[in-house]
């Protein structure tokens, strides 16, 4: 154990209530000097408000922070800031109109007669970016680079302004394997200057590979802090979910192909500079997965089965009778659905309650000529709500206000109000943390059992294997390889997606 | 080149195109005193469209202004004309009321989370209806210090006079230039365009930004009144309709985008040179109406929203495949 002088961060008995929510319940966190500390829990679980409430970007309702032992109780992130906690965030929050340098510098921005000196705020960049083996212009503007590259701007602005401690959200969310290393030895060499660093993910591996020790919140509760090299993966996902993931490496089986009747038959389908023609059976009640690197062409093969492009090549039939799949409505009409990719941009309209969401799919469908009533909406939000346990604290909360896995299942609830026959899934769970992968896989698997047909595309392969009876491999905007029966393993996809050119996908 | 530069040079570019074909039609167009009068008849549009082009550059927007200039002339005739204190005195008095006035538009949108676009249109109608209050009519200004200020002039090799108000909006925007580009406050107006939440979070002291840039709107839409009642000699709660719609014109003309966060208060000075120089061809000409003007305007400021469009385009696409 450590003496408490070491911490540099320490809050006691942390309280948040939110109407209708008790968003922390006396939480204890302790961060240490040159210690990185995971904080880790579910969506939902208060990871988020309790670093918003150490920011001051929210109030907290009760308890003590302290900091270098001191009592201490920012107002608003600027004062947190002041006092020595600065935080990153997974979009980031700089301003991409402006210079790299005057993102670092503003608000302090070196003055002479009374005028900005660009100058020499350009050279204090330099040097600065340079601690962290950067050296980039810092007179382009900050859009000119890479999110990796801003990320680290990011944390030098917040490290000069703060300096003792750093929390960093969710910042390797959007960055590839390359430039989370990066980032990850910036993070060593911060931690070596003896800042005290929060890092919050979804990502088990690199909680491993980063940090010293790990916090666990569960439903607004201390769950436990734990040293990591002293808990084993299995104990921290039990201690993150409060149960044993069920099938969470689970294999095999699911394999044999359900005995079922092709029930959808695409020949030839394809799209010019889109996807090349492919084959494509899908039988009732099998669950298809889609495997491949980004820009292979999944998406492409979701959106093309949907109609969002239409097709110029190939016939597309269901129990022998030919598809209009024209167009995304002609597909709803033909009992598709679709859970696009990118649910901030495609999936949710983020301002209109989680009733309306769900309603959205069923009431185009019907025309505008038969509205939905209030009454078979609230009754259809009310039986979803339940179905897929969306935690909301009622239905007419707008769903941006949701966390990523219920806003998900929000998505997938309005498509099977709309009871699909043939359901496609793209990344159904991406960004959304372990406990809500589990719950989605098990949804995929009763659809599956209740005679839908899916199409799931993932860039998790053990949950591809975990669900599927059979895997499509794409590579470079083709289907390259059908995997079925004892062949789905991770190895053989990881095979199939390699077996290439050598050529790396975008 | 740097992307940010391009609607400017592309402003640059038009104008000096478009002064050589004048220039080329008629030769006299080069002379100083046309120059001289392009800048003393934009003098009191120049100077609105400064503040126009802070309050667009932090995503705002600013319809009060022609009503601004209006109501400053009428408090500035009315006053003249009921009392006897110095011009200079009323001067400071309309000054004083109109950056409190914008200031007070500012903190209305800031406080209560309105949209600019409502206030300053609320403030526009205000604003006018406060002139007309003051008086309904024309009401010419006759003070003897009127005179002597326009009698001011430096005079410009080859005859061209560079007379006082003309002289004021170079003034006017140097020191925007300064403030929007070698400031903090400039910073901020920028952060601010860039995104209001993401600025907040970086320090941004976004409540006394909003409130300033507004102020320095409404002093700046005063200072115009105040050169626009020199230019007339006179207060009339109907003149200077529709001034707000020519400055966002200057602005967008001048490379800034309308969304807010990128451009150049020079650019606003060559969006308004190029006003000027139509209006001035059309003198030159004669015989064409001076309704196109505005038709030039107009397609002017359309072929402008393309190329931002483009731009925002093709350094997105870069950005993706970088």
């Amino acid at each position: 154990m450590q003496s408490a002088s070491s911490y540099v961060l320490s809050a006691v008995g942390i309280d948040k209530v939110f109407p209708g929510a008790r968003a922390l319940d006396r939480v204890d966190f302790s961060l240490a000097r040159g210690e990185v500390h995971a904080l880790l829990g579910e969506n939902g679980a208060g990871k988020s408000t309790l670093v918003k409430c150490l920011t001051g970007a929210y109030r907290r309702d009760g308890g003590r922070i302290l900091l270098d032992g001191g009592e201490v109780d920012p107002r608003d992130t600027l004062e947190a800031q002041k006092l020595g906690i600065g935080t990153v965030y997974q979009e980031v929050n700089l301003l991409a109109n402006l210079t790299v340098a005057e993102n670092l510098f503003l608000g302090r921005q070196p003055r002479r007669f009374g005028l900005v000196d660009a100058r020499e705020m350009n050279r204090r960049a330099r040097a600065l970016l340079s601690e962290y083996d950067l050296d980039i212009d810092v007179t382009a503007g900050l859009s000119a680079y890479s999110v990796a590259v801003q990320q680290v701007v990011a944390i030098a602005r917040a490290v000069d302004l703060s300096g003792k401690v750093l929390i960093l959200d969710e910042p390797t969310a959007s960055l590839d394997t390359h430039e989370v290393a990066l980032l990850f030895r910036i993070v060593r060499r911060l931690k070596e200057r003896g800042l005290g660093i929060v890092f919050i993910t979804h990502f088990l591996e690199q909680v491993y590979e980063i940090s010293d020790r790990i916090t666990v919140l569960r439903n607004g509760q201390l769950v436990g802090t734990r040293e990591t090299a002293a808990l084993p993966r299995r104990d921290l996902i039990a201690m993150m979910l409060g149960r044993e993931l069920v099938g969470e490496v689970g294999s095999g089986n699911r394999h044999a192909a359900p005995g079922g009747d092709v029930r959808y038959r695409f020949r030839g389908f394809g799209r010019k500079g889109h996807i090349r023609p492919f084959d494509l059976d899908v039988r009732t009640g099998e669950v298809v997965g889609i495997a491949g690197l980004l820009g292979s062409g999944r998406t492409e093969t979701a959106e093309i089965l949907f109609g969002a492009e239409r097709a110029d090549s190939g016939t597309a039939e269901a129990d022998g009778r030919p598809l209009d799949l024209s167009s995304p409505r002609a597909a709803i009409r033909e009992k598709f659905g679709f859970c696009p990719e990118d649910r901030k941009v495609d999936g949710i309209i983020g301002d209109l309650s989680v009733r309306e969401n769900i309603a959205l799919a069923l009431q185009a469908r019907r025309g505008w000529a038969r509205p939905l009533s209030r009454g078979e909406q609230d009754r259809l939000a009310d039986h979803y709500i339940r179905a897929l346990d969306i935690r909301t604290s009622d239905r007419e909360k707008p769903i941006r206000l949701l966390s990523g896995g219920n806003q998900q299942k929000a998505i997938l609830a309005r498509w099977l109000a709309t009871n699909p026959d043939f359901l496609i899934l793209d990344e159904p769970t991406r960004g959304i943390d372990v406990g809500a992968h589990a719950e989605i896989i098990r949804l995929i698997e009763e659809l599956c059992e209740k005679g839908m047909s899916l199409i799931v595309i993932s860039s998790e392969l053990e949950e591809l294997v975990a669900y599927s009876s059979r895997v499509l491999v794409l590579r470079d905007r083709a289907h390259v390889a059908e995997l079925a029966g004892e062949r789905v393993t991770t190895g053989a996809i990881v095979e199939a997606i390699a077996a290439s050119d050598g050529r790396a996908g975008t | 080149m740097n992307a940010r530069y391009l609607p400017l040079t592309a402003t640059v570019a038009i104008f000096l195109a478009a002064y050589l074909v004048c220039v080329l039609q008629y030769p006299n167009m080069l002379s100083t005193r046309v120059i001289g009068n392009l800048l003393t008849d934009n003098a009191f549009l120049g100077i609105a469209a400064v503040g126009m082009t802070f309050v667009i550059l932090s995503g705002g927007i600013d319809l009060s202004i022609g009503a601004v200039i209006a109501f400053t002339g009428v408090f500035l005739a009315v006053l003249l004309q009921a009392t006897d204190i110095h011009p200079l005195a009323a001067f400071a008095l309309a000054l004083l009321v109109t950056t409190a006035f914008g200031a007070l538009m500012g903190a209305i949108i800031h406080h209560l989370d309105m949209p600019p676009f409502i206030v300053t249109l609320a403030g526009m109608f205000l604003a006018r209806g406060m002139a007309f209050v003051l008086s309904i009519d024309s009401i010419p200004v006759r003070h003897p210090f009127y005179a002597t200020l326009k009698g001011l002039y430096y005079k410009l090799p080859g005859g061209g006079r560079i007379t006082l108000i003309g002289g004021l909006m170079l003034v006017v925007f140097a020191a925007g230039i300064l403030i929007a580009h070698r400031t903090r406050f400039g910073a901020n107006v920028y952060a601010l365009g860039g995104g209001a939440a993401t600025a907040e979070l970086m320090g941004v002291p976004i409540g006394r930004t909003t409130v300033a840039i507004y102020a320095l709107s409404g002093f700046l839409a005063g200072l115009s009144g105040i050169v626009f009642s020199l230019y007339t000699s006179a207060g009339y709660s109907l003149a200077a309709v529709g001034v707000e719609l020519d400055a966002i014109a200057a602005v967008v003309i001048g490379g800034t985008l309308l969304t807010g966060g990128s451009g150049f208060v020079a650019g606003t000075l060559v969006g308004i040179l190029i006003q000027g120089l139509i209006q001035t061809y059309i003198t030159f000409d004669g015989s064409l109406s001076s309704w196109w003007t505005k038709i030039l305007i107009g397609l002017l400021l359309f072929i402008f929203i393309l190329l931002q469009k483009g731009l925002i385009h093709v350094t997105e696409r870069r950005r993706r495949h970088a």
